[in-house]
């Protein structure tokens, strides 16, 4: 039975280097959540570190009101999803999917008959009906991928942990077995987390997306709070595009060097600060006083079905990216007046955003 | 050799060259030689050949070669695992004087060895006076010696295979629920299969032609701890070439049947781990 996930509060160091750093998270019961975040962010130590495969520092981990922290790797009955499968490939796809009932003490351990059914059931539903007998190297990466994933479902977890589950397929497989990943989880309604370092992976798949950077928990929600709301210049610098403007502070307004910026509701403390904005967040129009920002273009790049333009910005030329329609009347060197519609400020000391 | 079993050379040029080389090489080094054992003992007849095979001292001699060092082999097989497990996965002081001094029975001259071992396990040497059996002079001292010259084998093999070995697949076992007994015995033990065969068919290939360190700790007593290599040596010595080749081609063909089952059984274990396609 699925259960509820919380994480509270856990830390692992390796030496003094902080691999988690205090990060607390509350996945519910069915839920399909993301680690998302660069490589070195802790999302694979922490996706361990659920699974029992690497001991805490602090902080604990509850499956429903379990606490699973002191249990064994053997105890917490999760079915792990490894990026490179860890298939046993001295056994066929029927020994594979059923090593985990095989391996039950005797009292727990269903008959081989009832074994049988179940990893047929679960061979149809990884759609592998007919290949059981075939060895994991005589699959293609996809197919052993969904072995894996059956292999780890037969043990009916508690919790489903998945490292990136599509990190070594090409990109149509990876499509594919995303959407059908998707399926699988609205059937079986396992309490899903997986890690991946593909924003796009995450955005589509999950209900909820967890930044992580250095450690840290940079935002949990769903895609859309993500991508619209980012709460830190880190998730905006990671997620999706966009331009930082080093700006300065004071009594509420923002100025850009020593331009007064037209923005509303500045929220950030005096002093140096960064303004976040996206391209497609920025409207290209007339110079119209003090109402747009005066900017330059400097570039123009056509990206499928848009128009990209470079356009700098203040006395120290920062580059802004604006998106445009193709048919843009506009080329470079224009002077132009820049709008922007959703943006952010951070004070300039907040974590560097490192994408 | 039919003309279908030639693979067509890939864009790298060289096969023509090397093939030709491979065989000359071979021919030269190994086929020459045991070609020549095997004609010369061939010219004796089959019923001269019968009779040196069916000699009582002779066979005895053979059981006392193939068994012990089968034997010898098993035991190196388990310890050589064990050793080369420790080597590769824990870092302890002297590890590395532990590793280096693994290749010793290798580089020691194995009259050297057969010395040392003889004195130490003597009755009256540093081990032996503790036992309450006799080792040296005994087919035990046989299989101390054939022990002693085969670890390395197995160590040398297993150990790259345990350095490669996929620590996920342990720990994915260990979140399907097996307990690390369980893991041991059915995800990696079965990883390492082929090359602990590898390991093992080189252990006893090497046993099976040992003859320096043997000869001291043996104790050579006719019928009960005579080598196979003993006999030959002995015949050489009152100059019957025949019957001593005869033997050498007896020991040959066990041997190569014995290493082609091998062979067999671990060509067909790699296939199934897909190592080959």
């Amino acid at each position: 039975m699925s259960v509820e996930l919380k994480i509270r509060d856990v830390r692992k160091e390796y030496g003094s280097f902080a691999a988690l750093n205090g990060v607390s998270l509350d996945i519910r019961q069915g839920e399909l959540v993301a680690l998302l975040g660069p490589s070195g962010s802790g999302k694979t130590t922490l996706l361990r570190a659920i699974a029992g495969l690497e001991t805490l520092d602090g902080g604990k981990i509850l499956f429903g009101d379990v606490d699973a922290s002191s249990k064994s790797v053997q105890e917490r009955n999760v079915g792990f999803v490894f990026q490179h499968y860890a298939l046993f490939r001295h056994m066929t796809v029927f020994d594979n999917i059923a090593f985990g009932l095989r391996v039950r003490d005797k009292a727990r351990r269903p008959s081989e008959s009832a074994i049988k059914t179940k990893v047929l059931e679960l061979l149809e539903l990884i759609q592998l009906t007919g290949l059981e007998k075939r060895y994991p190297s005589q699959l293609s990466g996809g197919q052993r991928q969904r072995v894996a994933l059956a292999r780890a479902l037969a043990i009916e977890p508690q919790v489903l942990l998945l490292d990136e589950p599509f990190g070594a397929l090409d990109a149509q497989v990876r499509k594919d077995l995303r959407r059908w990943l998707r399926q699988i989880h609205q059937e079986t309604g396992h309490t899903t987390v997986f890690v991946t370092h593909d924003q796009e992976e995450a955005l589509e798949l999950a209900d909820r997306v967890a930044v992580l950077h250095k450690g840290d928990l940079q935002q949990i929600g769903t895609p859309d709070e993500i991508y619209d709301n980012p709460a830190t210049p880190f998730v905006y610098a990671f997620i999706g595009e966009s331009s930082a403007i080093p700006v300065t502070v004071q009594a509420g307004a923002a100025a850009l060097d020593g331009a007064p910026l037209p923005v509303n509701g500045v929220s950030a403390q005096d002093g140096p600060a960064r303004f976040f904005v996206r391209p497609q967040d920025v409207t290209v129009k007339e110079l119209n006083g003090s109402s747009t920002v005066a900017g330059t273009v400097a570039a123009l790049r056509r990206t499928g079905a848009y128009r990209r333009a470079d356009i700098e910005v203040g006395a120290r030329k920062t580059r802004v990216e604006a998106l445009l329609p193709t048919n843009a009347p506009i080329s470079v060197g224009d002077k132009v007046g820049l709008v922007f519609q959703r943006y952010a400020l951070f004070p300039a000391d907040s974590a560097p955003a490192t994408a | 050799m039919s003309r279908t079993t030639f693979r067509t050379p890939s864009a790298l040029p060289g096969f023509g060259l090397t093939f030709g080389f491979t065989w000359l090489w071979l021919t030269l080094i190994i086929l020459l030689p045991l070609g020549g054992v095997i004609l010369w003992a061939g010219s004796l007849g089959l019923e001269r050949l019968a009779q040196i095979a069916s000699d009582p001292r002779t066979l005895s001699a053979l059981r006392v070669s193939f068994g012990l060092s089968l034997l010898a082999a098993v035991l190196n097989a388990v310890f050589g695992l064990i050793l080369a497990w420790i080597l590769t996965r824990y870092d302890f002081p002297g590890r590395r004087l532990v590793d280096a001094a693994v290749d010793l029975p290798f580089a020691l001259p194995t009259a050297v060895a057969g010395i040392a071992l003889a004195a130490i396990y003597a009755p009256n040497g540093w081990i032996g006076q503790w036992l309450p059996f006799k080792v040296a002079y005994t087919p035990l001292g046989i299989f101390v010696a054939l022990v002693f010259i085969g670890l390395p084998f197995v160590v040398r093999t297993l150990q790259p295979v345990l350095t490669d070995l996929d620590r996920e697949l342990e720990e994915a076992s260990a979140t399907l629920g097996a307990d690390r007994p369980v893991t041991l015995l059915r995800v990696v033990l079965p990883t390492l299969f082929p090359a602990l065969l590898t390991g093992f068919a080189l252990a006893f290939a090497r046993a099976v032609g040992e003859y320096g360190s043997v000869i001291f700790i043996a104790g050579n007593v006719p019928y009960v701890s005579e080598i196979a290599p003993l006999i030959i040596i002995m015949k050489l010595e009152e100059f019957d070439y025949g019957a001593a080749t005869a033997v050498a081609t007896i020991m040959l063909l066990i041997s190569f049947a014995l290493l082609l089952l091998i062979n067999l059984l671990e060509a067909w274990t790699r296939r199934r781990l897909g190592h080959v396609r």
